[in-house]
């Protein structure tokens, strides 16, 4: 059928630049570049242009450019450019359409309708260069009181404790979903900086089981991966009940991307389809996820806090309760924005709430309830920078759970090819040909300067407040105000407005 | 003795590595004049092959048992004594290409500008190769006189402030 589609992109070369030496030929994934040798030229075919700047990254000369098509329809509030085409390419295929990343579409980011205090003259502010600031956070489930003997000895038996040294970890991807260079450097820049990373439901690769202390190990409704020695190797047991970008949907890993070595991993036959179900088949209630959690706690002798991940949908906060009193030790909230390796473009787009509103929501409702102690929240979902931390922390989070910002510093331009396992950067693609452009070495090297800039930026905003401990910001919303929201909006974030 | 090594692992079969050999070896050293503006530009003593998801590059190994010296008719190809390269005078080469019939590894090329022959020299006057230096995935490193082994990019430094015009 003639597609009526129109190229997304326009690249443009400047042929004084250009010297044909095709490094953009050999580094699109997507064909978008030919070497035409009748005319010694380079030559594009902008259709298959997905906008992800390999090419023009990888060109010694600065000789690309790439553009949106400035294609312009008929204005219309209703009929935009991307509804059309939309329905052009479902008129076309008749399928679903997939897509990868997370929701793109402008609902507000109420982090961008907040702002920090700082300390003036009534309260003096810190220079975190000159004195101690102290960023470590400790991820479980915390007793009501405790009791200290004659001594100061602790005398009340503590729950499972995880210390990370930044309260940023890396959100779950699959080994799968993401290449094992990915694993490698996510796994070595996590150790080095003393935070966790998360292997997603995909099992973890042997190569992998040395950074056990710095693991989270998923387990999820399909259970591909999960045995013994997986739930052991880890430092924290997740189960994910969803996933913010397809809150209620299952996963599909297609069969072409079950490689040998992924079909070891996740102890399925090679080239089968990986579906996990939408449901957990044995949770239909909180007493069937308080089974799992307990299987859960059992199989690792109380060794490990057992966190829940759920997507933040519009009753998280009674569900997030009801996680909690079910053995949750950590509860993970992925909002609206929570990104995917591949979903319905529907669903993604759709469904779930912002992450921002779910975690004021949980962590008011955990307080009312008086158990907030015995969960630490962690929330994922479209944090941006180390702002977004600082606002996700003063809400009432723990700690933050980033992956897409993961992505991004290991080369990801949120191009959303994601779902056609053709990553032109090496990073959500199991193409032998392709994983190798992400050398571990650099990747973990990548992953680390960016948590160690975040972790230079968060005590500067903790000094600012004249705080010297991220403890000491944590839940405390006085330290938040409201820009451009309404009465309700404020209330449910339990923030006052700027000037108030 | 210095030598680029690679680590096939992680070579992206991009090319950058021929394309920055041959613009070191230009009379310009500038990129765009090298390819655009030059009637005749160096040949590249980077071999680069590539075959499914299999990349390489490849230059001189500078032999224990260098087949090039060996069969060189006129002492162009030469061991040196002081740091066990394999060295190549100009000079003294008639062109016969016996050098590139017997390099084991396909790394002597033809110059046909020039009736010389394209061999790597380590880059003379740069403390690191050209092809290392662009490296864009650190494929490629060198080792050192001495040991140590560095790839073009080992010289950044973690920086505490950022600034950001």
């Amino acid at each position: 059928m003639k597609t009526y589609l129109p190229s997304r992109f326009m690249v443009e070369r400047d042929k004084d630049r250009c010297i044909r030496c095709q490094v953009c030929v050999n580094q699109c994934s997507f064909d978008a570049h030919y070497y035409d040798c009748d005319d010694d030229t380079i030559r594009a075919r902008e259709d298959n242009c997905v906008g992800c700047h390999r090419c023009v990254s990888f060109c010694p000369t600065n000789a690309l450019n790439v553009r949106q098509n400035p294609l312009e329809y008929k204005s219309n509030f209703n009929w935009t450019s991307q509804a059309i085409e939309d329905i052009t390419k479902q008129a076309e295929t008749g399928g679903v359409l997939l897509t990868g990343m997370g929701n793109d579409k402008d609902y507000r980011i109420y982090w961008d309708h907040l702002v920090l205090n700082a300390s003036q003259v009534t309260n003096p502010s810190i220079d975190p260069l000159r004195e101690p600031m102290e960023l470590a956070t400790y991820l479980g489930r915390k007793p009501n009181e405790v009791e200290v003997d004659s001594d100061g000895k602790l005398k009340t038996k503590l729950a499972p404790q995880v210390r990370i040294e930044i309260p940023v970890m890396f959100s779950a991807m699959s080994y799968g979903a993401v290449s094992l260079n990915v694993h490698k450097s996510l796994a070595r820049a996590a150790t080095q900086m003393g935070t966790m990373w998360n292997t997603g439901e995909g099992g973890l690769h042997p190569d992998l089981y040395q950074y056990g202390q710095n693991t989270t190990v998923q387990t999820a409704s399909g259970r591909f991966g999960v045995h013994a020695g997986y739930l052991s190797a880890g430092r924290i047991v997740e189960i994910k009940i969803g996933q913010g970008a397809k809150p209620g949907i299952g996963g599909h890993l297609p069969g072409e991307k079950v490689s040998a070595e992924v079909s070891r991993t996740r102890m399925i036959p090679e080239g089968t389809d990986a579906l996990s179900p939408a449901p957990h088949h044995d949770i239909y209630s909180i007493e069937d996820l308080a089974q799992l959690v307990y299987a859960m706690k059992e199989a690792t002798n109380y060794t490990k806090p057992i966190s829940v991940k759920i997507a933040a949908v519009h009753n998280a906060a009674a569900i997030a309760s009801g996680m909690v009193r079910a053995g949750a030790d950590i509860v993970v909230l992925d909002g609206l924005r929570g990104s995917t390796g591949a979903a319905p473009k529907v669903i993604r787009d759709n469904v779930g709430i912002p992450i921002e509103l779910a975690l004021a929501a949980v962590d008011t409702r955990l307080r009312q309830e008086g158990i907030r102690n015995q969960a630490s929240i962690v929330v994922a979902g479209g944090i941006r920078n180390s702002g977004d931390v600082a606002k996700a922390i003063a809400l009432g989070a723990d700690a933050v759970y980033i992956a897409t910002s993961a992505l991004i510093a290991l080369g990801c331009h949120v191009c959303q090819q994601c779902h056609t396992g053709k990553c032109a950067w090496g990073l959500c693609t199991t193409d032998l040909a392709l994983t190798k452009r992400i050398n571990p070495d650099i990747g973990a090297r990548r992953l680390s300067n960016l948590l160690r800039s975040w972790s230079h930026e968060l005590k500067d905003i903790l000094g600012a407040m004249g705080l010297n401990a991220l403890e000491s910001l944590r839940g405390n919303r006085l330290h938040l105000r409201g820009i451009g929201l309404t009465d309700k909006e404020l209330e449910i974030l339990g923030v006052k407005m700027a000037g108030s | 003795m210095a030598k680029v090594y690679l680590n096939p692992d992680v070579c992206i079969g991009c090319g950058l590595c021929s394309v920055y050999c041959t613009v070191e070896h230009s009379g310009t050293k500038d990129i765009i004049k090298t390819f655009n503006s030059q009637p005749e530009r160096p040949q590249s003593r980077v071999r680069i092959e590539r075959e499914g998801i299999n990349a390489f590059s490849i230059q001189c190994r500078h032999c224990q048992e260098p087949w090039c010296v060996y069969s060189c008719l006129t002492g162009a190809m030469s061991k040196s004594a002081a740091n066990n390269t394999v060295e190549y005078a100009a000079n003294k080469c008639v062109g016969c290409w016996s050098c590139v019939m017997v390099c084991p590894n396909g790394v002597l090329a033809r110059d046909v500008s020039t009736h010389q022959i394209a061999k790597c020299d380590l880059c003379p006057g740069r403390d690191v190769p050209a092809c290392v230096a662009n490296c864009p995935n650190e494929a490629l490193t060198l080792m050192t006189d001495d040991g140590k082994i560095i790839n073009g990019f080992s010289e950044d430094m973690v920086v505490e402030n950022i600034v950001i015009d």
